[in-house]
């Protein structure tokens, strides 16, 4: 098939912006949730995410954008290319979706689950196809990263890889393979890191605004970790960061007061208009 | 098309303009720019600031920015996004005479 459909299984903050990116690269996409609002919301931000990528020159020039499907029902992602997973971070609910598109997909359907630190090969237990299941890490807009760390499961067979990494490129992103561990790469670097800088403004050393200045100004970093924070959702970030904790035992990945008070209190980053900085809505 | 939007509204002269832009930007990024300084490259803005950038001009002088406008180069500096606005509105006025 020339153009392959591409199902996206969770209409969140990762779901939206990795449709936003595929049908900006002209391949359609089926947008699953549970939730109609939901649903309704995510079709705005892709609106508004194709500008924003078009405007940063993040899509192909003379490329219209595809079709975008939305479902309620996993039903309608069984015909699939691929399917890419994009739920909560709570085991649960990714067992509950996993197992349901595994059930669904023709075999040799590579089933993706974006994750940002559950090991893949305990999600593998979870599908009919262990070889299937693959992980990928987004960043947050996923239309603008163009670096993907791809996650590679000890029962991931090869052809999933392949397929995969040729979506990858399909879709202009530049993909690092590495192999499975809890947080993988990324955010086994950048989680304890962004609890630590909550840590410190909770001891008073410095702002959020200084401490975002200087990893910018010092150490190079494009926006901070404060600001990462923010943009990754807090409760995202409590919810990885209690993953890496229950899996490596590392007293860094302890989610911080500052941040579990931040989320009892709502302030989620800048999909809920504050976090650590506050957002007007032309910002969300 | 809502030209009715535009019929009540003064052309705004483009100080006017360039003083409004350059009160957001300074609101946004606790930094006042001069109307050429190139946003991006001296680090005021970045690519998730160039989108409020086009949603703030857009809700500020009721315009659409579209199509091959779409693009960072219009938004480097104040001037260049007065300049935009201005031909945006204009574009629009001649719409609205029909």
């Amino acid at each position: 098939m020339d153009k392959p459909l591409i199902s996206i299984v969770g209409a969140g903050v990762m779901g939206t912006g990795i449709s936003t990116l595929v049908v900006g690269h002209g391949l359609p996409v089926v947008l699953v949730d549970v939730d109609e609002g939901v649903l309704d919301r995510a079709r705005a931000a892709i609106t508004t995410g194709l500008r924003h990528a078009r405007l940063t020159g993040a899509l192909p020039a003379g490329c219209p954008p595809a079709e975008l499907r939305t479902a309620l029902s996993l039903d309608d992602a069984s015909g699939a290319t691929a399917v890419i997973e994009a739920v909560t971070e709570h085991p649960d609910r990714k067992r509950e979706v996993l197992a349901g598109i595994s059930s669904l997909v023709r075999p040799g359907t590579p089933v993706i689950s974006n994750t940002s630190g559950i090991p893949i090969d305990e999600m593998a237990d979870w599908v009919d196809r262990p070889g299937e299941l693959i992980g990928t890490h987004f960043m947050n807009p996923a239309y603008l990263i163009s670096m993907v760390e791809v996650i590679r499961g000890p029962r991931t067979a090869d052809g999933t890889v392949e397929s995969v990494l040729g979506l990858l490129a399909r879709i202009g992103r530049r993909a690092v393979v590495v192999r499975d561990a809890p947080g993988f790469v990324t955010s086994r670097l950048l989680h304890p890191m962004i609890n630590d800088a909550a840590q410190v403004v909770s001891a008073g050393t410095a702002t959020v605004e200084d401490v975002d200045t200087l990893m910018q100004g010092c150490l190079g970093h494009p926006t901070g970790p404060l600001r990462t924070a923010d943009l990754i959702g807090i409760d995202n970030l409590v919810d990885a960061l209690r993953a890496l904790h229950a899996r490596t035992g590392d007293e860094r990945c302890r989610p911080s007061e500052l941040l579990l008070d931040k989320v009892r209190r709502g302030e989620l980053g800048r999909k809920s208009g504050r976090g650590f900085y506050v957002y007007s809505e032309a910002q969300r | 098309m809502i030209p009715e939007q535009q019929t009540d509204r003064a052309p705004l002269n483009t100080d006017v303009v360039i003083d409004e832009i350059t009160r957001f930007v300074a609101e946004q990024t606790r930094t006042t720019p001069d109307a050429d300084q190139d946003l991006f490259a001296t680090g005021l803005a970045n690519s998730m600031f160039a989108m409020q950038l086009v949603v703030f001009l857009e809700q500020a002088f009721a315009v659409t920015v579209a199509g091959p406008d779409l693009q960072l180069f219009n938004f480097s500096t104040v001037k260049s996004m007065a300049t935009l606005v201005g031909r945006l509105q204009a574009e629009s006025a001649a719409d609205g005479d029909v």
